[in-house]
């Protein structure tokens, strides 16, 4: 589903992202671990797009179904099925969360050569997921994460996932900033929208999220290159260690 | 690693996106300007130029009686003494109109009276049709009474008769001044007085029709009214004039809508609009503006300089609510004079520039009566080269004890060529009254539009979406399909706003 070869990143002229390569395959819920700094964040908005992200496209090559990700703009990306799931959602008053789903929605279906739903048929469909991932139904009407509170973000990027569909859905330190509580509520909405065809990048810190959501596969990324990959047990034995073992083994894997 | 359903998923997905995008090239080309072109029809038009002789034939014209050809007259002897000095304090720039290269009267031939729609000259029903306001009865535009003001004159207004039941009057101008003289020669020109201010001078002279509305006491107007506006000649400018007056007790919702034909040269409209709320009365007045604005090089588009004022007696409320988007140069302050207690002012504004066009536009609010009330919401969005601002001027007399006024004004700033500016003038003359200004200037988020963007929403319709729910205040306040349209008209307005 997703092939990342080479992939070389750099931010206002400073590498991030020193040739990665990755493959996901339908299904599969692959972790990305890795301390501060390491560059966790960037390989997720530079698969979903962002024009911040410089990609060194002689290098590089990312193939999503079979089509060539870099050349698309981020909107068809996620027309394809990506989705990314912020770190930090944004803000957008005024416009309801509702209106904004049912954008999004209609966006990605008439791309696929799928009529637009109706008021109505929308309603019945955010509703039915609103329930199945646990969301309060204020959240319809309320403007888009405008005065939301941290865990709040977090469940409506989980409900957006759960509305738009994914074929690869990324989540980006989704754990971060969530009490055990809130963890567990997310955790559980996402492993709810866990299927055979639908694959996740789950990108974090801290091994805590992988005890809900259990990967298939464990990567770790240090100094912008994966240099381990690995089970989930890889990742209970980071937790132990910690990443400091990295530092010292750097010199073998550079 | 690709299997094969896959493939085939991808295929369908991409021959989709073709499709798509050719959708889109065909939006794309639509969203130009869409009022654009004009009608050929036969029009009287007077040749250009401005003197008491003009005056005098457009007087004769519209065969007014002796008294309002004076009134014109005066008007014009006070215009003339201003020597052609046009205001100068907006932050606007623009060649000065020639007042005489413009043609000051021009009708459709159509000299009899219209005792029907079937009399009217189908190019013109065929003009507001494809403008989208059926003026057939039958297709009653959602229980809204529209009247079709076309160049210099009004040609029909609907659902007279079922107003009329209820004693509302609702006709165009020149009529009103006909059938209701002791209304007209009452109030015209007590809000907006002839020598008002430059333009409003001029139309006092040279208006030529405009829409006519009387509420009567304790009366709730069952329709919203409508008056549409539409510039059709060339070289002419068009200055009507309407006098909305809502008597004690009564509640009406008036809405304004107006476009022109894309021409090079710039044309002007100078407008005058009274409205008077006595005891009691509600008055909401909404305007869509969609002037042609000009191309993307700054050439064309009209000058949209005119002057709205409205008084509230006791408990009276006059509630502006504005979306100007057209228009090269606009120049517009709908202002309330809150004379009687407790009155209620309000001023809702969306105003939008891009590529070269200026708006100076906002309100003014004079509290004269006690426990007066002044709210003032006002959002101003600048994208490519334009120029917008916000100039606003609360004034409250010592007389109008604890009264309370209070103004958000924010600003939206598309791209790095445009600029927005606010200038508040606040000017409170008693202890126990309070006045409150907010304002704010923000810029369009990257953040923001890569999250719509991941979310499948493309660039353009992100901003749309950005910029719609920036508006969001002040489209609660319009009515229903007038906010479907606003919220349209934005989008069009933006197209091309990034780079």
């Amino acid at each position: 589903m997703l092939e990342v070869k080479n992939l070389n990143v750099s931010v206002d002229g400073n590498k991030i992202l020193n040739g990665i390569d990755f493959t996901v395959k339908a299904g599969e819920v692959h972790a990305i671990m890795g301390p501060n700094g390491s560059g966790k964040s960037t390989f997720a908005q530079t698969l979903a797009g962002h024009s911040a992200y410089d990609v060194d496209e002689e290098k590089s090559s990312v193939s999503f179904l079979g089509q060539d990700l870099l050349e698309m703009p981020p909107e068809e990306r996620a027309r394809l099925g990506l989705f990314l799931a912020f770190q930090y959602p944004v803000e957008i008053p005024g416009i309801s969360n509702s209106y904004f789903l049912k954008a999004a929605v209609n966006e990605i279906r008439t791309s696929r050569g799928l009529e637009e739903l109706d008021a109505m048929d929308f309603a019945d469909l955010l509703k039915e997921k609103m329930e199945l991932i646990n969301v309060d139904p204020s959240f319809a009407d309320r403007f888009v994460n405008f005065g939301f509170s941290g865990g709040e973000k977090k469940r409506n990027e989980i409900l957006q996932l759960a509305m738009m569909e994914p074929r690869l859905a990324i989540l980006d330190e989704t754990d971060s900033g969530l009490d055990i509580d809130a963890l567990r509520i997310v955790s559980e909405g996402i492993n709810k929208l866990r299927t055979e065809n639908r694959a996740f990048i789950v990108v974090t810190h801290y091994q805590r999220l992988l005890d809900h959501i259990v990967p298939d596969f464990v990567h770790v990324l240090h100094k912008g290159r994966i240099v381990k990959s690995g089970g989930k047990e890889l990742a209970l034995e980071l937790e132990e260690k910690g990443y400091d073992w990295l530092r010292e083994e750097e010199p073998a894997t550079a | 690693m690709v299997s094969p359903s896959e493939k085939l998923e991808t295929a369908k997905y991409e021959g989709s996106r073709v499709e798509q995008s050719n959708q889109r090239a065909a939006e794309a080309a639509d969203r130009e300007y869409k009022h654009g072109w004009s009608t050929d029809i036969d029009s009287e038009t007077i040749p250009v130029g401005l003197n008491e002789d003009v005056i005098r034939l457009i007087s004769s014209k519209k065969e007014e009686p002796e008294w309002l050809l004076e009134w014109r007259l005066k008007a014009y002897a006070g215009w003339k003494r201003l020597n052609g000095e046009e205001p100068t304090w907006a932050k606007v720039n623009y060649t000065k109109p020639d007042f005489q290269a413009i043609s000051y009267y021009s009708a459709p031939k159509e000299k009899k009276e219209l005792k029907s729609l079937d009399e009217v000259d189908p190019e013109i029903l065929a003009t507001f049709e494809k403008l989208g306001i059926p003026l057939n009865e039958q297709k009653r535009l959602s229980g809204v009474a529209v009247d079709a003001v076309f160049d210099s004159v009004s040609v029909i207004t609907t659902h007279k008769d079922i107003l009329a039941k209820r004693g509302i009057i609702f006709c165009s101008m020149s009529e009103a001044i006909r059938d209701h003289p002791e209304l007209v020669k009452k109030y015209m020109g007590s809000i907006v007085p002839q020598g008002d201010n430059f333009y409003a001078a001029l139309n006092s002279a040279v208006f030529t029709d405009g829409s006519f509305v009387y509420i009567p006491k304790n009366t709730k107007c069952p329709m919203d009214l409508s008056t549409y506006f539409r510039i059709n000649q060339e070289n002419t400018g068009q200055f009507e004039r309407t006098l909305i007056i809502a008597d004690e007790g009564s509640q009406v919702n008036y809405l304004e809508g107006c476009t022109a034909p894309m021409r090079d040269e710039n044309q002007l409209h100078a407008a005058v609009v009274e409205i008077v709320a006595l005891k009691g009365a509600t008055v909401r007045y909404s305007t869509v503006q969609n002037w042609y604005a000009g191309d993307a090089d700054g050439k064309g588009g009209i000058y949209n300089f005119v002057t709205k004022r409205g008084r509230c007696d006791d408990n009276a409320r006059i509630s502006w609510t504005q979306v100007e988007t057209g228009s090269a140069v606009t120049w517009k302050y709908p202002s309330c004079i809150l004379k009687g207690d407790n009155s209620v002012g309000e001023f809702y504004s969306v105003a939008l520039t891009n590529n070269h066009q200026q708006a100076d536009t906002g309100t003014k609010m004079i509290h004269l009566g006690k426990n007066t009330k002044s709210t003032v919401i006002s959002k101003t969005i600048s994208a490519g080269k334009s120029d917008s601002s916000y100039r606003g001027l609360i004034q409250v007399m010592p007389k109008a004890t604890n009264s309370r006024s209070y103004t958000q004004c924010d600003s939206l700033l598309i791209g790095n060529k445009c600029g927005a500016h606010t200038f508040p003038y606040i000017n409170v003359r008693n202890h126990s009254s309070s006045v409150e200004h907010e304002a704010s200037t923000s810029k369009i988020s990257e953040d923001q539009l890569f999250y719509c963007q991941s979310r499948g929403i493309c660039q353009e319709d992100a901003i749309s979406l950005v910029v719609n729910g920036f508006c969001k205040e002040v489209f609660d306040h319009l009515p229903m399909e007038f906010a479907v349209e606003a919220s349209n008209l934005l989008s069009l307005s933006l197209e091309g706003s990034v780079g």
